[in-house]
């Protein structure tokens, strides 16, 4: 574990933050969970024993701050174009470089950006909020401070649910609600490479002034389950809100941690930063660490230091004096006489937010009838999917079941099952994405309206898919002709064979008559046997129980 | 934060000092003009508290937070005197009234389109840097501490 956070804190995809901080997960002899997780978080209290009986419980307290690149075409305050991959210092302004000189002029698509993301959170928008700088040295920044909004930000005190499964089996969710303390436009700053060898660090300001949302997130939380739980679906909101493209491994979402641990009622313990996240796996499991760590720590005497607060004092923040303070309007304040494209109008632009995902799988829900643990997975694998490529608003796995139940006279409640079992299965297994399946909706309702006309068997039907997805261009019908997957439809051969089953199998049949009833599944298995699986089971069992009772 | 919060933080709690209640709310000014050169202390009605020392821990973290050296007893004694003459400041009442940032705070904030207009001059940006490797600037390596010699501390450090 020691090699493993070690590595991950020199920076694969992460950023060493501010005055090079050491990753405040310590690697070291420290304890590590002996399961997948460390915590046995109570979804409900959130209290933990320290593993020791008789021992006073300990709380764990995690609040998370999240920086969110917002997606858009050029900067927050230059027109220099926002990519991820590009040569080096050629996505960079004279304002970027920060020569003499320069201003800042504040992009209109990230102040939006900001604003819906407020209001999909619930948040109060502040009409009028104020751009302030902090100041620190640091080779990626080369103004010396950077331009953000500690004192009033764009929108404060709103609030974000998340599910989480009780237990692993995802067959009991529970919501719970994070408060978020604020938003806050502001701008990212360069990158460093550091070459240790040369004693030196190359900086490249491509991503120098990039327009990022700072979202603060009250410490309502209690494990590493819940952050991870929160966290995705912040990154689903983002996603849907397309505010933000939210992938983590690019770095357009970067979460950093704060773990405190206090006996229940005294105050919050000391707390420290676990920085360098760059997957949600890794944030839970980094958290529960963190958190087992500190509980070892003062259960041996020790005390928790925290050397990265000290920078984060007041010192060092100051108006920004360039720009006058961000107004925004509603439907009522709406000013007469400006030019609308310099006017931001909340109202509008509260209409025109997508359905938010929690709204999405209620609909889903209530419409076809599936469980909320169904709906739940339906959506947050077409986030996974959405995390491993820079495909967003591609049509997923939500939209795929839909038009599968378009399609088909099954029932949803068992289209679902197809869905979440097989094909996503498939999918899985060969790192796919929902538009790239050999296999569309049209071919899969196609082959579910044989099953559900009981033309084959639920085992052929599995065989058919399995065809299927080699891709070679074949109708389900043609392939269930091709290895004679029907079911037989003539009764009298069925009850021929059914007849011969029975004379062949003596002593079977006595049990039976014995009243021994699951000798019967023997005897329905031979009768499959024998009809190369184009039996309806159902059926066979009739024709069985009715011969011997005869 | 402005220097006011500076000269605050520095006296460690002690709270500056404030016009007697009585005073009618409107007045902005004591009524009393600081005289003479800035270096002089003003003596009114409402007094700047007495030279409080800078202490080492306060300096330390200066010189840390700023990249600034303090060398020696004259640059100690200066900070120390900017700061007074900053908390001349705080002779004024301004009760109930906003902080001022800017004389700009009523013009309208200018909303950019989001269209790339600015990029791609790297050969002119990476003309202005002493050193380059392969198309990046080239920094030293983290932030580089004022360098301590052995047994040399801050100046104040060395004098207690």
């Amino acid at each position: 574990m020691a090699a493993v956070l070690a590595m991950v804190a020199r920076g694969c995809g992460g950023v060493w933050r501010r005055l090079r901080q050491r990753c405040a997960v310590r690697p070291g002899s420290g304890p590590f969970p002996r399961g997948e997780r460390a915590v046995a978080c109570n979804a409900r209290g959130g209290m933990m024993s320290a593993g020791k009986s008789g021992l006073t419980p300990w709380i764990p307290v995690v609040g998370l701050e999240i920086h969110a690149q917002i997606s858009s075409n050029s900067k927050l305050f230059s027109g220099s174009q926002v990519q991820f991959a590009a040569p080096p210092n050629s996505l960079v302004s004279f304002f970027d470089a920060s020569l003499p000189g320069t201003l800042p002029v504040l992009n209109r698509r990230c102040v939006e950006a900001a604003v819906m993301t407020g209001l999909a959170l619930n948040c109060h928008i502040n009409k009028k909020s104020l751009f302030d700088r902090k100041h620190y040295f640091y080779a990626d920044l080369p103004a010396g401070y950077q331009i953000t909004q500690q004192r009033v930000p764009i929108a404060v005190n709103g609030s974000l649910s998340y599910s989480l499964c009780i237990d692993n089996k995802m067959s009991q969710m529970v919501t719970k609600t994070v408060r978020i303390k604020q938003i806050q436009l502001e701008q990212d700053s360069g990158k460093s490479l550091h070459d240790d060898a040369r004693s030196q660090t190359l900086v490249d300001l491509n991503r120098a002034g990039v327009g990022l949302m700072e979202l603060v997130m009250e410490p309502d939380m209690c494990c590493g389950e819940e952050a991870a739980a929160a966290v995705r679906e912040l990154q689903l909101i983002l996603q849907t809100l397309g505010s933000s493209q939210a992938v983590m491994a690019e770095g357009q979402l970067r979460v950093d941690a704060n773990v405190s641990v206090h006996h229940p009622g005294e105050p919050y313990g000391v707390r420290t930063e676990v920085k360098n996240i760059n997957s949600i796996r890794f944030l839970a499991k980094a958290v529960d660490y963190e958190i087992q760590r500190q509980i070892e720590e003062l259960g041996n005497g020790g005390t928790i230091s925290n050397e990265t607060r000290a920078f984060d004092s007041k010192l060092g923040f100051m108006p920004e004096p360039n720009l006058p303070p961000l107004i925004l309007y509603d439907a009522k304040s709406l000013p007469a006489n400006m030019n609308h494209q310099q006017v931001i109008n909340i109202d509008w632009i509260r209409e025109r937010l997508p359905d938010l995902p929690s709204v999405k799988r209620e609909k889903l829900v209530e419409q076809y009838g599936i469980l909320p643990e169904h709906s739940f997975t339906l959506l947050v694998w077409q986030q996974d999917q959405n995390c491993n490529s820079r495909h967003s608003n591609e049509d997923g796995l939500p939209e795929f079941f839909e038009n599968v139940v378009k399609q088909t006279q099954m029932k949803p409640k068992k289209v679902i099952g197809w869905i979440l079992n097989d094909l996503l299965s498939y999918l899985k297994q060969h790192s796919l994405t929902v538009k790239e399946s050999p296999v569309s909706s049209f071919l899969l309702a196609d082959l579910l309206n044989l099953l559900e006309k009981k033309e084959i068997s639920s085992t052929a039907a599995k065989q058919v898919l399995a065809e299927l997805w080699k891709g070679k261009g074949k109708t389900p019908l043609e392939t269930v002709k091709e290895q004679k997957l029907e079911l037989l439809q003539d009764q009298k051969e069925l009850e021929q064979i059914c007849q011969a089953v029975i004379d062949g199998q003596e002593n079977e049949v006595m049990a039976i008559k014995a009243g021994n009833q699951k000798v019967l599944n023997k005897l329905i298995g031979l009768v499959q046997k024998k009809t190369q699986g184009r039996s309806n089971p159902v059926l066979v069992k009739q024709l069985l129980e009715k011969k011997l009772s005869e | 934060m402005r220097v006011l919060s500076l000269g605050r933080w520095l006296r460690a709690g002690r709270v500056p000092p404030r016009e007697p209640a009585s005073r009618p709310s409107g007045h902005r000014h004591s009524g009393h003009r600081p005289q003479g050169p800035p270096q002089e202390l003003p003596q009114g009605p409402s007094q700047v508290p007495p030279q409080q020392k800078v202490s080492v821990e306060v300096l330390e973290h200066l010189e840390h937070l700023a990249l600034v050296d303090f060398r020696d007893s004259e640059g100690v004694e200066r900070l120390q005197k900017a700061i007074q003459f900053a908390d001349q400041l705080h002779e004024v009442n301004t009760d109930g009234v906003e902080p001022m940032d800017s004389v700009l705070e009523d013009r309208c904030l200018y909303l950019r389109e989001d269209d790339v207009t600015e990029g791609n001059c790297t050969k002119e940006l990476l003309e202005n840097a002493r050193e380059t490797v392969e198309e990046y600037f080239v920094a030293p390596p983290g932030n580089i501490p004022l360098v301590k010699l052995e047994g040399q501390k801050t100046f104040l450090q060395g004098s207690k």
